[in-house]
């Protein structure tokens, strides 16, 4: 005790108080002293000290120093217990008091107000979750892992993370050749509801909107988490841990204890691609499907209620995956240059994280699909004429923005090439089709290795490129949604090796070619049949009004030892074309452009189509971002941004009545603030059946 | 007088508000405008300063009251800065230190059974099915009163308990049942948490499961490969179908660990009431299906290895006789005994035990824990399986009961202790040969004689409608056997025992043909049922000994008064001897703490042994004893080798078995039969029709 008391002034005096105890020459004596006194004192011997005070009076002020530490911290714990024995005291509807003091009366929740209509639990309920917000648990690991022994590695406080980060990317990585763990480790999701209700302490992803079904009387048998890893590719989740088949099980047995009622799928984000791939699994034949025969789906499913679904994929996917920079990542480093680029820690922070999120298969489902006939060629893209003007509008409205409402008329004149997913330079980007010259880059020679590329524990594929295949590829110049998965290839093959062999990106010619019964497939919905279910419902719900990264313009990075040679050039900037420190954002919900989210529900899956040869019916609702009005409401119930929106009312309305049996039309059909069914107008895409003469573009 | 501290600390103190203080306290750690005051007094001129100020300011301020306050910051302050900066030194400790720290205090430990078993090659074979028992699986809210906002899918059972202590009423009604229907009151949805995580752990840092889910992990088991058959436990077995589907479930879940496991049969490990459980459900799942599982009469061959019974209590526990009389065990009424008047007054204003005694009697599963086989099993007046008949010389008793305790370790010495009678009402009762007990029957008599003054009692217990007249007439009973106790509940709480009978069944089959065997209630009898026609299955019995364990209990009328049990345990009754049975009022027997050898043995060593009425298609049986042996040191915390009901499941050598018989083991491969105690003897002593 007395020894650690000691040690104590000595530290944290050693910086501020060097020179005045440099000063004290008897400075040793006293220490042994000192702690004397502080005992003596504690013992009631004020006597003593009074006088040893006196004689020695140099000795006092280094006491003085650490024990005004000791009683500052003492009364700031007072202070704190104090008021957390208060806050723990107030009753718990304390909170809502004083927002609704503030703020006015809060609306019920939805749950509370739809029980007072008198809504029932009936369909019971499955969550797919999204991509990242799954929790995974260490069941096996190395040696730097002991005692994580299922403890959480991703998904709530991430304290690994900075305890031992190189440990943590090593067993958060898969296996490059296999796309699955590492040899003696086993990273696995954790099951049940608390697989995704929050992802980290106090951010919810789904935990609002069970909140609101139990209200209305669901519980733990009724909802079922279809938790499932989410690095894997998604046929990989079945042969590693049969997760297909558990949740085919889960379903029957949902529907089975519920007296035969069907049941209503919720899937977010990524859960939407990985439901698509479920429902042609579990109709495949058994050996790579589920044998579940071809009516299963129609005998199970009441609707598939898909949130922020990115049906044909995210361009920010390609961001992740080129550089792995998101707008976010690519504005920090341009505030703090060098923040992320040196080697702070040695941790060469980016490329670890690159390398990590490379070894992941699902994140190749997120690339853009459909190519050119979907996200638009080198001169146009379904959203053309969209401009900033009507998101400055939005923006104004929603006082995020400081463009000014001036500009209203100008953006108009001027349209970004959206088509144009990446371009080398702002110039390329806006130049006519016709000015740019390209030099093909697939048949640039590679090898001509970089200097020096000795840092091989950071494994990214660009070391391998050489300077000759860096130079090809930013003289293509610019890259459409068809080249740029070429661009992928030349540049990560071994990576897009393993991304084909699960994951398809294009359109379908002929959807009886026997080829498309491979599970590669299953997850495009351009390239597959939904099932045979005429009762069933396919929803899209998805938020709008949000500036979404749609394209991105690039800059070949100053070459410097095991970094990435490509970055997204933050300084390009045009208010009139919506560019914005080198990122083109169009509206949608922060991560899924709107024509992703609707496009298959608009136009691919409306009526009879040859995607959906049972005429499924299906139905877009749209949710208009609001941003909460201060900061009590957190999050905000009118939130419209990609997780955020599953504690938006309005959505866990639709949910709530969805689940309790109300169709599509009882909903009120569609409910669309975006441009959606115009956009979808201009995508030239053969929704017949008939043979085709050729596909066109 | 004035100490330092005080003294200096008056430079920058503000003398009213501890707030500014505060502040001034900031500035000066932070900036070093404040310090030259306080730091630089060596000099001669700071000194002379400090002077100036320091004797006025003692005056006014260095009195004792501000001194007293600022200590004790000071006092906190430092508490915390150690406490914080051993927590820093803790967390960056790596984490292999504890484990140093225990080898160089007891030497090199064993290797965990999971590493141990790798080494030897053991790979996870067949799926697991975790069942666990009463009490330890947690429960959850899902709808609750108004009290119990923002508690929305939290633990009202299990983990912190932390909202038991902040509103306890409130706590107690959710965590009741309705006392007509069993199920919970309208407006209430407490169910049970499903998942691993439900009974990992019961409180934080109390495994329950965890460590043989870690130790299962090692040889390659992971969550696919595990299932915990969570139920909610306070609902009789039948109910949980009815509400939750539980048993549809675990069927469906079982199928599934078999289809994706190639075919793989499951090995069960139910734990304490689990055991009864899993009875019922593998004759539910045979039933056809309205009211059964309709999963055809091969079900458990085709899905089943393996039933590993932990801490099983098969025939029941006399504890539970004790908790339904009077809501005592031997712990409780030890407690009572030191400090009388702290659980009976109503401290707080709360009846602590009434309520709990209330809340306790509206679970149907209790019921299932209530000793079954009636004097068959448990010994009538004067006979008892765990001792020599008293017919026999005093001599040959004392022999014989050395030998039964040599064996297990010294329980205790059971000269002259009749464990057949459950219940006595004072020593002498207990002892005395039956011919020269004279009994009244209790069951004529008429109750409704009120307690003075029992309006006022707002809890409901049925032993306020009994009467003066029907207490004394309990009492004059004398000595109940486990026959006889079921009248006596029926008697002292007859709503209770009618929903308890219309669930449960506590006799023993003379024809197990007969129709009326085929009706629920006598599904978790294993008396009263025959085993699955499974001749490849095998069930195993793994069971701590070597611990007392409540065999009965010596009972006196408490005192009347107001609202309370008029039953109590007479912790004033001692054995004659040191080592006697009898302590405390409660008769011990060997086990392990909560079961007793008899109900967690017989099944395994006589009733299902070979191929017997109860076992027509002749599934083999294992008994597996573990010795109890207290933890040699508190690093162990609850210790590798404990055979007491809970720890057991932290037993190496059970974790050994059980991890052997997954990855493929028969029960010959894991060596048989393995017993201390004589329950193969008291087996043969009771004499039941095979």
């Amino acid at each position: 005790m007395s020894s650690l008391r000691r040690r104590k002034p000595i530290n944290e005096s050693s910086d501020s108080k060097h020179n005045e105890e440099e000063e004290d020459e008897d400075h040793d004596d006293v220490d042994a002293d000192g702690d004397d006194d502080v005992n003596g004192k504690n013992k009631k011997t004020p006597s003593k000290i009074k006088k040893k005070r006196g004689e020695k009076p140099p000795k006092q002020p280094k006491w003085s120093c650490m024990d005004t530490c000791c009683w500052f911290i003492g009364c700031i714990c007072i202070t704190w217990w104090l008021l957390l024995f208060l806050y723990n005291a107030m009753p718990a509807s304390f909170p809502q008091y004083v927002t609704e003091a503030i703020t006015g009366p809060l609306p019920d929740p939805p749950g509370v107000k739809l029980k007072k209509e008198g809504l029932e639990a009936k369909h019971p309920v499955v969550f797919v979750p999204g991509i990242v917000t799954g929790g995974l648990e260490l069941w096996e690991g190395r040696e730097c892992a002991e005692g994580l022994f299922r403890k959480r590695l991703w998904g709530g406080t991430f304290g690994e993370v900075y305890k031992r980060p190189l440990c943590w990317v090593e067993h958060m990585s898969l296996d490059n050749e296999t796309g699955l763990d590492p040899c003696g480790i086993r990273v696995r999701p954790v099951s049940g509801l608390v697989a995704a209700d929050y992802f980290a302490p106090g951010y919810f992803v789904w935990a609002v909107l069970i909140a609101n079904l139990a209200r209305i009387g669901y519980e733990d048998k009724t909802m079922y988490m279809a938790a499932y890893d989410w690095r894997l590719s998604f046929q990989n989740t079945e042969v590693r841990d049969q997760t297909l088949s558990r949740i085919k099980s889960n379903i029957e047995l949902l529907v089975a204890t519920n007296g035969g009622r069907k049941v209503v799928v919720i899937p977010h984000s990524m859960g939407v691609l990985y439901f698509l791939h479920f429902m042609k699994w579990v109709e495949a034949p058994a050996p790579m499907g589920g044998g579940g025969g071809p009516d299963w789906c129609s005998k199970h499913i009441k609707a598939v209620v898909n949130i922020g679904g990115p049906f044909l994929g995210v361009p920010k996917a390609i961001a992740g995956l080129f550089s792995a920079e998101a707008k976010d990542i690519a504005v920090a480093r341009a505030l703090a240059p060098g923040f992320l680029d040196n080697d702070i820690f040695q941790f060469q922070t980016l490329q670890h994280v690159m390398r990590m999120s490379r070894t992941w298969d699902s994140t190749m489902s997120m690339i853009p699909r459909g190519g050119n006939t979907i996200w638009g060629g080198l001169d146009w893209s379904p959203e053309e004429g969209n401009s900033c003007a009507k998101k400055g509008e939005k923006k104004n409205e929603t006082q995020i923005a400081d463009q000014a409402g001036s500009e209203n008329a100008v953006c108009k004149a001027k349209s970004a090439n959206y088509g144009r997913i990446i371009s080398f330079g702002k110039d390329v980007a806006e130049a006519p089709s016709s000015d740019i010259e390209r030099i093909d880059f697939r048949g640039a020679i590679k090898g001509h290795s970089a200097a020096n590329t000795t840092c091989r524990d950071v494994w990214t594929e660009y070391h391998d490129m050489g300077f000759a295949g860096i130079k090809a590829v930013a003289e293509y110049k610019t890259y459409t949604a068809d080249s740029l998965v070429d661009l992928l290839h030349f540049v990560a093959p071994k990576m897009m090796a393993r991304g084909t062999a699960h994951f398809s990106y294009g359109v379908a010619d002929n959807l009886d070619d026997p080829q498309y019964k491979h599970y590669k497939y299953w997850s495009n919905p351009l390239e597959t049949r939904l099932p045979n279910a005429p009762d069933m419902e396919i929803y899209s719900l998805y938020g709008v009004g949000l500036p979404t990264e749609r394209a991105y313009v690039y800059k070949l990075s100053p070459h410097a030892e095991c970094s990435i040679p490509f970055k997204i050039d933050t300084s390009a900037d045009d208010e009139d074309t919506c560019l914005r420190d080198g990122v083109y954002s169009v509206d949608g919900d922060e991560t899924v452009p709107v024509l992703s989210a609707g496009f298959m529900c608009a136009k691919g899956w409306r009526g009879k189509t040859r995607f959906n040869p049972s005429g499924i019916r299906t139905y877009i609702r749209e949710y208009n971002h609001l941003p909460p009005a201060n900061l009590l409401e957190g999050r905000g119930t009118l939130s419209g941004a990609h997780v955020d929106i599953m504690g938006n009312f309005a959505l866990i309305e639709d949910v709530i009545r969805i689940a309790a049996g109300a169709s599509g039309e009882e909903l009120g059909g569609d409910q669309v603030y975006s441009k959606i069914f115009n956009w979808s107008e201009k995508i030239n895409l053969r929704l017949d059946e008939e043979i085709p003469v050729h596909s066109s573009r | 007088m004035s100490k330092p501290l005080s003294f200096y600390r008056s430079y920058f103190l503000s003398k009213t508000m501890s707030f500014l203080r505060r502040r001034n306290g900031t500035d000066s750690s932070k900036t070093r405008v404040a310090d030259p005051n306080i730091k630089k007094d060596g000099a001669a001129d700071d000194d002379k300063k400090k002077d100036e100020y320091k004797i006025p300011q003692r005056r006014n301020y260095g009195s004792k009251k501000w001194s007293c306050w600022d200590n004790c910051c000071w006092f906190i302050g430092l508490i915390c800065s150690i406490w914080w900066f051993c927590l820093f030194l803790y967390n960056t400790m790596p984490d292999s230190i504890p484990q140093f720290v225990t080898m160089a205090i007891t030497g090199p430990l064993p290797d965990p059974p999971g590493v141990k078993l790798r080494k030897e090659g053991l790979m996870a074979n067949h799926p697991v099915v975790l069942v666990p028992g009463v009490v330890t699986g947690g429960l959850e809210l899902w709808e609750g009163r108004h009290c119990a906002e923002g508690l929305l899918g939290k633990r009202l059972w299990g983990g912190s308990f932390g909202e038991f202590y902040k509103r306890p009423l409130c706590w107690l009604e959710h965590i009741s049942l309705d006392n007509d229907t069993g199920f919970d009151p309208p407006g209430i949805r407490v169910r049970p948490v499903t998942g691993l995580v439900a009974a990992d752990y019961f409180a934080t840092g109390y495994f329950v499961w965890a460590v043989v889910i870690a130790n299962l992990a090692h040889i390659g088991y992971e969550e696919k490969s595990l299932y915990m058959a969570a139920y909610d436990w306070r609902l009789s077995f039948q109910n949980t179908e009815i509400r939750d589907q539980s048993l549809t479930r675990i069927k469906s879940n079982i199928e599934l660990l078999v289809a994706t496991h190639g075919g793989k049969k499951v090995v069960v490990l139910p734990h304490s009431m689990g055991v009864q459980y899993f009875l019922h459900f593998m004759k539910w799942v045979e039933t056809p299906a309205p009211r059964g599982g309709g999963g055809g009469p091969d079900w458990c061959a085709k899905h089943i290895k393996a039933i590993m019974n932990i801490g099983a209590p098969f025939l029941g526990s006399p504890k539970s006789i004790a908790l339904h009389f009077s809501i005592e065990v031997r712990d409780i009424a030890a407690l009572r005994a030191q400090a009388p008047g702290l659980l009976d007054k109503d401290v707080l204003g709360l009846q602590t035990f009434k309520h709990l005694m209330r809340m306790f009697r509206t679970w149907d599963a209790t019921f299932s824990m209530i000793p079954k086989g009636g004097e068959t099993i448990w010994g009538g007046l004067d006979w008892s399986p765990e001792t020599e008949t008293v017919n026999n010389s005093a001599k040959k008793g004392t022999d014989n009961s050395t030998r039964n305790t040599g064996g297990n370790g010294n329980i205790c010495n059971t000269k002259g202790v009749n464990y057949g009678r459950l219940i006595s009402f004072s020593k002498d009762w207990a002892e005395t040969h039956s011919s020269k007990i004279e009994r009244v029957d209790f069951k004529h008599v008429a109750k409704g004689d009120k307690l003075t003054n029992s309006s006022n009692c707002d809890i409901w217990l049925e032993y306020h409608e009994m009467g003066n007249r029907a207490i004394k007439a309990v009492a004059d009973h004398k000595v109940y056997t486990a026959g006889s106790i079921l009248d006596l509940l029926h008697y002292v709480a007859p709503k209770l025992m009618a929903r308890g009978a219309s669930h449960f069944s506590y006799g023993i089959a003379d024809d197990l043909d007969d129709p009326k065997y085929d009706e629920y209630k006598y599904w978790s009898n294993p008396l009263e049922t025959k085993l699955p026609n499974a001749p490849d299955m095998e069930i195993y019995s793994l069971y701590g000994v070597g611990l007392p364990t409540e065999r009965g209990y010596i009972y006196k009328v408490a005192p009347p008064s107001d609202c309370s049990i008029p039953f109590q345990i007479d912790t004033s009754v001692d054995g004659d001897s040191e080592d006697s049975c009898l302590k405390g009022g409660v008769f011990s027997g060997d086990g392990d703490e909560t079961v007793p050898i008899i109900s967690a043995g017989f099944m395994c060593a006589k009733g299902w042994r070979g191929k017997t009425r109860f076992n027509p298609s002749g599934i083999r049986t294992y008994n597996r004893e573990y010795k109890h042996a207290p933890p040699a040191n508190l690093l162990e915390g609850r210790g590798t080798q404990s055979g007491s009901h809970v720890d057991l499941l932290g037993n190496f050598a059970l974790i050994e078995d059980v991890l052997r018989v997954a990855a493929g083991a028969t029960g010959e491969d894991i060596g048989g039969d393995r017993v201390y105690s004589d329950i193969f003897k008291w087996s043969e002593r009771i004499n039941i029709k095979l």
